[in-house]
């Protein structure tokens, strides 16, 4: 980490991830009409992915330093190692039993505390989303919490004359700017992370670079966090019975194949002709 | 910064109100959507449906949006609500819900939408379901708030039991706007909530906004043609684009074409993307992972066109053609324009000999 000349403290930017199972390999079991979870690897939220380039391109190009967080089991531990072999700093991962079951509510909440006990920082990073649980409450949880300027669902972040610039798309493409500290929350597929670094992975090797916290170490009340302090619970699950489809193949000569398609189509009056 | 406390008696909150987004002088079609649900919900509760609209001069859209069946309108005018802010809109959404303890709140899940229950449910710590597609209310009066569960595939049952108000978003194009009434009749109130220009704390530097150059956007056509990873580069959504223009459709995508860079992710359909449900989805090139099909299997039919016969997708088509899309696509092309032609008569069986 380098230190600018003009003596000033380093940007110091914190981006919270999750590990997910690898959305890819998930696939659902024609015949049980469920999800075959087995054995499905994990990786870093791809989002979160994202909003890690985002940071270590900052980093880049400024004085930062590139704190990652994470909330979870101790096998999270792959997904902030490969966060430092990529470039981050350091990484802290909260990880206590009674967080289990946390909806976004206390997860914000803890995400929140945690920050805070980090402390001294100037931007927030996170994914728009997880792949697993798709709420997108989390990242604007946090800047609520801590009440913070928030961006949301941006591309691209830059540092002009200490403000942050963001830039977001809802109905167009918009150039926003906030002052620091601030939190970002950043679109899937904006950028191409980058790898882990041959150097990156030596940091990893030596250790010491991922230091678990647990709710009494950063000061989080218990009785707001876990499944039973969640305003949520999931009351039941239903598989999804999709509407019976006609499910007719066609195969071979493709002239007689989009002949009985489009047949079929003109039929069912989905296009007239 | 939050409430901070736990529980308030549940019985004290009353009313399901749906958050109302303008843009442009006009009503987001998802704003329209809720306020149909919305009053569904209302009556099975025999409580007021009420629409809020933060925003400047937004009275005559509030009045646009009374047609659509609310029964009152809460209006807050203020400029610093002329455009979406973050932390002024959820200032106001906060003290509102603490002045009159609705016990449901509805929003759209626009970016906005999504950014600004985030915030909200913080701030609240209150239960806020995102995505739903569907609710019912249990036997105890909570609102079950259903979604879908990773992937699509599963339906999640979410509810709120102790918390108030319950608070969910909805995607666009789930629920179908009603009819407006332009005659139906109901309040506008307006109420004040302080903002200081503290609250203003993001600066909007540039806007450029989208054009309809790029055509019909997959959410409003009947028809919709969308390529995935199997088109293996990016000019071949040329071809896609030619069979969507014959057939009055528009063009989408997969994630991993859109991963790929070879189309704007303005254009991917799927969990992380947009939902549609046209009335007919030609799927072309896509394998169909389950996010995939979280974004599209609500469509009336669904066609498959893939060269893999074990295509996860072929599972939930209507008809699949297993073949080489560079062969079927154009086949396809070439047989619309020859109906289009007139060669053959609008008999609901096609001849033997279309060209």
């Amino acid at each position: 980490m380098s230190v600018p000349a003009s003596g000033m403290r380093p940007m110091r930017i914190i981006v919270c991830i999750k590990q997910v199972p690898k959305a890819q390999e998930l696939q659902v079991d024609p015949v049980t009409q469920t999800l075959k979870r087995v054995g499905v690897p994990s990786e870093i939220n791809p989002p979160d992915a994202n909003a890690l380039e985002i940071a270590l391109t900052l980093k880049d190009r400024h004085a930062a330093e590139v704190v990652v967080l994470s909330m979870g089991p101790t096998s999270f531990d792959e997904s902030l190692e490969r966060a430092i072999a990529m470039g981050a700093d350091r990484s802290v991962l909260l990880t206590d039993r009674i967080l289990g079951g946390s909806d976004t509510v206390p997860t914000a909440y803890a995400l929140s505390e945690t920050i805070q006990k980090i402390g001294g920082y100037d931007l927030i990073l996170t994914g728009e989303e997880t792949t697993d649980a798709s709420t997108g409450h989390v990242g604007p949880g946090i800047a609520g919490h801590l009440a913070l300027p928030q961006i949301t669902y941006v591309s691209e972040v830059q540092i002009v004359d200490g403000a942050v610039r963001a830039r977001r798309t809802e109905d167009g493409t918009e150039w926003w700017q906030t002052k620091m500290p601030s939190l970002c929350t950043v679109n899937f597929g904006c950028n191409k992370p980058r790898s882990p670094t041959l150097t990156g992975k030596i940091r990893v090797k030596r250790g010491g670079v991922i230091a678990h916290w647990s709710c009494a170490d950063v000061g989080i009340d218990p009785k707001k966090v876990g499944l039973f302090n969640s305003p949520t619970i999931v009351a039941k699950v239903d598989t999804i019975r999709l509407p019976p489809r006609a499910g007719r193949m066609f195969s071979g000569d493709a002239r007689e194949s989009v002949r009985a398609l489009l047949d079929a189509l003109i039929r069912d009056r989905v296009i007239v002709p | 910064m939050t409430d901070g406390h736990i529980l308030e008696d549940k019985s004290h909150f009353h009313g399901v109100w749906v958050f109302l987004e303008g843009r442009a002088g006009q009503l987001r079609d998802v704003s329209t959507q809720l306020i149909g649900e919305g009053r569904r919900l209302a009556d099975l509760r025999g409580t007021p449906l009420t629409g809020i609209l933060p925003g400047h001069d937004v009275d005559a859209l509030a009045r646009e949006a009374i047609g659509y069946g609310l029964d009152r309108v809460i209006v807050v005018d203020d400029p610093i609500l002329e455009i979406y802010r973050s932390r002024p809109f959820a200032e106001v959404m906060a003290q509102l819900i603490r002045r009159q303890k609705p016990e449901i709140v509805l929003f759209g899940a626009s970016k906005n939408g999504r950014d600004l229950g985030g915030r909200l449910h913080a701030i609240l710590e209150t239960g806020l379901a995102a995505d739903c597609v569907k609710f019912d209310i249990d036997p105890e009066g909570n609102l079950d708030m259903i979604r879908p569960s990773f992937g699509g595939k599963s339906l999640a049952h979410i509810l709120c039991k102790k918390h108030r108000p319950q608070m969910a978003s909805v995607r666009r194009n789930v629920f179908v706007a009603p009819p407006h009434n332009p005659d139906r009749r109901g309040e506008i109130l307006h109420e004040r909530v302080e903002l200081s220009p503290e609250d203003v704390d993001a600066t909007l530097l540039e806007f450029d906004e989208f054009t309809k150059e790029g055509g019909l956007r997959p959410e409003e056509a009947d028809i919709v043609v969308s390529g995935g990873y199997g088109l293996g580069d990016p000019k071949n959504f040329q071809l896609l684009q030619a069979l969507a223009d014959r057939l009055g459709g528009a063009i989408a995508a997969s994630r991993k074409a859109v991963d790929s860079g070879w189309v704007p992710k303005t254009l991917q359909v799927g969990q992380t993307g947009m939902t549609v449900r046209p009335k007919l989805y030609i799927a072309v090139g896509i394998s169909g992972a389950v996010q995939h099909l979280a974004g599209m299997q609500e469509s009336d039919k669904i066609v498959v066109i893939n060269i893999d016969p074990k295509a996860p997708l072929f599972e939930i088509a209507d008809y699949g053609i297993v073949g080489d899309l560079f062969e079927v696509v154009p086949e396809l092309i070439r047989q619309l324009d020859a109906l289009k032609g007139g060669e053959v008569g609008a008999q609901p069986t096609l001849p033997a000999e279309v060209r």
